[in-house]
């Protein structure tokens, strides 16, 4: 069994700002969590949350404030282990005075490819994303959605057994959405590991095997997506009618809204039977109970809420 | 060192790509038209001109194309966004580094050679011969290239550390002052003051003298090179180059890319 594929150790990243750099920006705050090989992680979060951030702290492309990550069980700023590792940056851009096939091929020379190899490679590639006809126009002439599938290339050009992705979905089509999430799948059978950045949450429940949601610079849930959600109190649904309405004195009917003859009533869960009790006693025909799943979005909703009225309390305690 | 190599040639590739060598066409005519007009009106003088002319054309092209493009070579990479796919390859910083030096050498070296080809042929329309004593215009033509070498080694530092329109300027003081290097060395102390003479004294220790590396003087009128000369002229650039490049690879290594 091999270890985690990313540990991340108190992770924290300060911005310094203002005048001579006295103020902090902290834009990730003491992140500790692990990959494990073989999974597909989601990393969700709302816009300026710190995916970016934690994702080329990994990448080294910036540096910590403190603490320190493993990818494949190398340090960070061990150059070597970036050639088992694909990355897609956010909004990626490249050189536009090359062609799609030309930047593969020069991407790929850093991974001392014989090249033969490095052109078949190539070739390979930009037919799995869907390029094999704009491959030999400059780039400065592709679309957004063009470039996001040259950066998902050069991500998996070599093979990599780790895919960093940073908003893959992100400028592409409903059928370019879908691609990429085919491409991910077929990682993942592959064996390999991935961890994607993403604020579509369906994309999420559908694709990870565990989500990670981070909120200002702080992880504040981490769990399989039908778990995560678990943790809020589950509600349930009672659906029913009154034949013989004239006789019900039910104070549940004042909470109940009304739907055409029928009524829904939510109650929490452990409330359940006493509900259905009032409810046979007032001669209520009941149509169906069931369970209210709060999907990833609620939950997420929820949490960026709370940080906002977080941020605002602090806001105004600060001053 | 493959590494160099790739980044350097995708730095020569961008530069043809963005048509930099049609300057050459400049170089062209200017030279056609020199080599013309003192054809008509002079009488011995004709190598002085087209020699004197010729080398500080390419001079001063070379540092144009070494100071715009080598302050551009690190900071487009960052503003354009493509540094960050290319530094989660297996690519060291340095390399990067150097490879993009390396890159804007090449390119400047093939522009020279062009360039140098159109000065020799001006030369040969109005002598109508080459002499032995020319070599010295070739050895004139290596002492510029050397002294871009260090132009954009120094562009690389710049602009690892602060904004492109600063670091042109630099640039451009950099040159300005190294040139003058032997003045601040012998300014008396009873003009300036003592301690401004010293002060001057040791600036010019750090700048690049690239007053050495002028001798325009010399081939326009066919004199013989020391060999000294080059050989120490080459081993300062080198050694120039190297430490200005290492401070470089020091700053550009620490940096955080936003
Ligand atoms: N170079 C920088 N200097 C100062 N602050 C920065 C810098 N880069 C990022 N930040 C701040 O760090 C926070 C996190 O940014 P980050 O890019 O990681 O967000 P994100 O989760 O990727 O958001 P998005 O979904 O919009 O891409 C933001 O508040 C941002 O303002
Ligand atoms: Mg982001």
């Amino acid at each position: 069994m091999p270890g985690p594929a990313i540990e991340i150790d108190n992770l924290t990243k300060e911005y310094p700002y203002g005048f001579l750099n006295l103020k902090k920006k902290t834009s990730l705050e003491g992140l500790t969590m692990q990959v494990e090989t073989g999974e597909v992680f989601g990393f969700l979060g709302p816009n300026g949350a710190g995916k970016s951030t934690t994702i080329k702290l990994l990448m080294n492309l910036i540096f910590p404030t403190s603490g320190h990550a493993r990818l494949l069980g190398k340090s960070t700023t061990n150059v070597e282990m970036h050639r088992d590792i694909g990355y897609l940056p956010e909004q990626p851009y490249f050189y536009d005075y090359l062609t799609a096939a030309e930047v593969l091929d020069y991407f790929a020379k850093f991974y001392d490819l014989a090249p033969a190899d490095r052109k078949a490679r190539v070739q390979n590639m930009l037919k799995k994303v869907g390029l094999e006809t704009a491959g030999k126009i400059q780039l400065r002439k592709y679309s957004k959605g063009m470039l996001q599938r040259v950066g998902l290339a050069q991500a998996i050009l070599h093979d990599p057994q780790l895919v960093i992705l940073d908003e893959p979905m992100s400028g592409l089509d409903p059928v370019g959405r879908r691609e990429v999430r085919d491409i991910i799948l077929e990682l993942k059978n592959a064996g390999k590991t991935i961890l994607f950045s993403t604020h579509i949450l369906p994309d999420a429940e559908m694709l990870c095997d565990r989500v990670g949601v981070i909120v200002g610079g702080k992880l504040q849930g981490i769990g399989a997506p039908g778990e995560i959600v678990g943790i809020k109190a589950h509600e349930m649904e009672i659906l029913f009618a009154l034949p013989n309405l004239g006789q019900n004195s039910s104070p549940l009917l004042a909470k109940a809204t009304r739907m055409g003859d029928r009524y829904r009533l939510q109650v929490p869960e452990q409330d359940l039977y006493a509900a259905l009790d009032q409810l046979r006693n007032g001669e209520a025909k009941i149509l169906s109970v069931a369970q209210v799943k709060p999907s990833l979005e609620e939950y997420f909703m929820h949490l960026v809420a709370a940080d906002r009225a977080q941020a605002a309390a602090v806001e105004v305690t600060g001053k | 060192m493959t590494h160099i190599g790739a980044v350097g040639l995708n730095t020569f590739r961008e530069a043809v790509r963005d048509r930099v060598l049609y300057n050459l066409v400049f170089f062209a005519l200017l030279m056609m038209g020199a080599a013309v007009l003192v054809g008509q009106i002079s009488i011995g003088i004709e190598e002085i001109v087209i020699v004197s002319l010729g080398l500080s054309a390419i001079s001063f092209i070379g540092l144009l194309m070494a100071v715009f493009i080598g302050v551009g070579l690190v900071s487009k990479e960052m503003d354009k966004r493509t540094i960050y796919a290319l530094l989660s390859k297996p690519l060291r910083r340095w390399e990067f580094l150097l490879g993009k030096f390396v890159g804007l050498v090449f390119t400047l070296a093939v522009n020279t050679v062009a360039m140098s080809a159109g000065l020799f042929l001006a030369l040969l329309y109005v002598k109508h011969t080459l002499e032995r004593s020319d070599a010295a215009v070739l050895i004139a033509i290596y002492f510029i290239l050397l002294k871009l070498a260090i132009v954009v080694a120094l562009a690389l530092l710049f602009s690892c550390s602060t904004t492109s329109l600063l670091s042109i300027l630099y640039c451009a003081g950099f040159y300005v002052a190294g040139s003058f290097v032997q003045e601040m060395r012998t300014l008396r102390s009873d003009l300036a003051g003592p301690v401004a003479a010293a002060i001057m004294r040791w600036l010019s220790y750090l700048l690049p003298n690239f007053e050495n590396f002028n001798v325009t003087g010399l081939a326009a009128h066919g004199a013989k090179i020391p060999t000294a000369l080059i050989a120490q002229n080459t081993l300062y650039a080198a050694l120039y180059c190297a430490v200005v490049l290492a401070g470089a690879a020091a700053i550009f290594s620490r940096r955080n890319f936003k």
